[in-house]
């Protein structure tokens, strides 16, 4: 047998900056040196809790950000450390989203609450490179006005595509709409069907339903990608809980082509 | 090569392997079964032929030799990791029936070989050597015929159980010499292995995910109560679960261990959140079944079930694997209409 190296070791990182973008959502930038995609993820380590996966929402130098959800006991106690302090982590794991696949047509992104953090990378990259594509529109959607992730953000976004960004609920007003992201699927602007790209993260319901609004207004099957949320304990390929089908989520995803993960049954 | 073995000179041979080989096989252990009057034979280490018991299939399978049901990956302190010592130093001699030692392949397949080569379970892999024990008849659940698991090649040892002596093929260097010195009637010995099973099953060639719409696993959300033997007994049931102790109020020193875990027992799928998968037990039936018999052939060629019938007989509310199995087809015809 060949040197096996032990891949459940994690390393210790430091935390460089945490951003606060709601009462129970934070962004933990961290160090981090090494090859890195949007949409891949790191199992990171919760005092008092345990591994969990948390993908990738932002990619810098040194640095990969993680945006951290406080539900439920897994998440709590990370927020009580402080910048300077360290997290143990090992990843990046899954395959992420690979710009190249995406670019060159017209790019929607839809994507609900947390399911922004794995497209927020890509949303950058086109953000900053409109040459590698076609016209942009992301559709994003929040509970209410307090739940919305990477306000920073969507300054820049608003200048760089054409951004919709819906609440469940609420008041309209200059900045939001409001309806779940659903809505605004039938009324997309798109020139050519057979070419353009779109891509859905969000929670089960909200993905099941955008990607039929999709489908609906004209979208091919194989231009339509998806990212899967499963539980996640190794990372690795050997724990199963991830596993849908003959696929792997760790492994083959997160990232799906909807030509292959709908007939991915649960 | 092959010998006649008496019972005491195979224990002197495996007295002699003992100095490098922790030695496993089947073990009675008297009223510890399904029920609290019944006994149970499961696997544990030995020093000698009579310590294990081959009337009937042991309850449980040798797995835990190479996949304990809680292994200590490592200890942590606040910035260090020190990684666990290995459970086992010496080599490992298991004795299995033909359908275990195929459930090692699908071990081997998942755990050296779906992504990377888990560290832990290398380490436990290396130098393991198994001991075939040849049937004569199959038990009442076995479906090993059906699964093309009833012969098996890749054994060390093959071992025939006769009267009063044992018959030996030996594949294995090291040991050839211990029998040569033990054993003067030499012979052509062929393993035995059975023909034919009562239990039968049939996998329906048009088997697809789209199963998953029929109406037979709504009987299982009224049965099955989620408890997980069936995964725990499996020989090729892989799963685990992450889990961290602490050794501290912060929680910030402690060991991390991973435990065998099931597709049938709730919390299997939550993620952060709430959000859970395969709520009814008649989904994860569904999950579990196909699984053993067409997802895992998809990615890696051949069947995960290897028909040893563990889970039929292990099932608290009677709820029989094969019977499923046997059920696809007319699931397929309902879904997919007759054609
Ligand atoms: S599914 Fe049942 S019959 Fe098949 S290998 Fe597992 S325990 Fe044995
Ligand atoms: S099938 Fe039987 S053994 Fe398996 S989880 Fe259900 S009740 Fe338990
Ligand atoms: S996360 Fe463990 S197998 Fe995918």
């Amino acid at each position: 047998m060949n040197k096996v190296t032990n891949a459940y070791v994690p390393f210790c990182s430091e935390i460089k900056e945490v951003i606060r973008h709601t009462d129970i959502e934070y962004t933990f930038r961290m160090e981090y040196h090494g090859q890195v995609r949007p949409g891949q993820f790191f199992e990171v380590s919760m005092p008092k809790y345990g591994e969990a996966p948390i993908s990738v929402s932002g990619i810098g130098e040194d640095t990969v950000d993680l945006t951290i959800r406080r539900v439920g006991k897994v998440t709590n106690e990370v927020f009580e450390n402080y910048v300077g302090d360290h997290l143990f982590m090992r990843g990046p794991y899954g395959n992420g989203f690979e710009v190249e696949k995406l670019g060159g047509h017209e790019l929607v992104i839809i994507a609900g609450g947390t399911g922004v953090s794995p497209v927020r990378g890509v949303i950058n990259y086109f953000g900053e490179h409109s040459e590698k594509r076609d016209a942009l529109t992301i559709i994003t959607g929040f509970k209410s006005e307090k739940d919305i992730l990477f306000k920073e953000d969507f300054k820049r976004w608003r200048d760089q595509m054409n951004v919709i960004l819906t609440l469940d609920s609420g008041e309209e007003t200059e900045e939001h709409k409001v309806g779940l992201v659903t809505k605004f699927i039938p009324e997309l602007e798109v020139k050519d069907l057979d070419t353009a790209v779109a891509v859905v993260v969000g929670p089960p319901p909200m993905m099941r339903f955008s990607i039929m609004g999709l489908l609906d207004r004209g979208f091919k099957e194989e231009n339509i990608w998806v990212s899967q949320e499963r539980k996640m304990c190794c990372g690795l390929g050997k724990c199963g809980h991830c596993r849908i089908g003959d696929q792997y989520v760790c492994l083959d995803g997160p990232v799906f082509r909807y030509i292959q993960s709908k007939d991915m049954m649960d | 090569m092959g010998y006649f073995i008496t019972v005491e000179k195979l224990d002197r041979v495996l007295k002699a392997l003992s100095e490098s080989y922790e030695i496993y096989g089947p073990k009675l252990f008297v009223r510890g079964g399904r029920f609290t009057d019944t006994d149970m034979i499961r696997y544990d280490k030995v020093a000698s032929w009579e310590e294990m018991e081959w009337s009937k299939r042991s309850d449980y399978s040798f797995k835990e030799v190479l996949l304990p049901l809680r292994q200590t990956l490592f200890y942590f302190t606040e910035d260090r990791v020190k990684e666990a010592d290995p459970e086992r130093t010496k080599g490992a001699l298991i004795f299995l029936r033909s359908c275990d030692l195929h459930a090692v392949k699908r071990l081997d397949a998942m755990y050296l070989r779906n992504g990377e080569a888990d560290y832990y379970y290398s380490r436990l892999r290396k130098k393991v050597r198994f001991v075939l024990v040849g049937c004569q008849s199959a038990g009442e659940s076995c479906f090993c015929v059906d699964m093309k698991t009833n012969v098996s090649e890749e054994y060390d040892i093959g071992l025939n159980i006769r009267e009063g002596k044992l018959e030996v093929d030996c594949k294995w260097e090291e040991a050839s010499a211990l029998f040569d010195q033990n054993c003067s009637s030499k012979t052509e010995v062929a393993v035995d292995h059975v023909t034919e099973t009562r239990t039968r099953v049939k996998i329906p060639e048009n088997l697809s995910s789209a199963i998953a719409k029929a109406s037979m696993w709504e009987e299982y959300s009224r049965r099955c109560i989620g408890c997980g033997r069936c995964n725990f007994v499996c020989p090729t049931c892989t799963c685990f679960t992450m889990q961290d102790m602490y050794f501290d109020e912060n929680g910030k020193t402690g060991q991390r261990r991973r435990v065998a875990a099931s597709c049938m027992v709730d919390g299997y799928t939550d993620v952060a959140g709430g959000g859970a998968y395969r709520r009814k037990k008649g989904d994860r039936m569904r999950f579990k079944v196909m699984h053993k018999v067409y997802d895992f052939k998809q990615r890696e060629g051949f069947h995960m079930c290897v028909g040893c019938g563990r889970c039929d007989d292990i099932c608290p509310e009677y709820i029989s694997f094969s019977h499923v199995i046997n059920r696809l087809e007319e699931g397929m015809k309902e879904v997919c209409g007759d054609e």
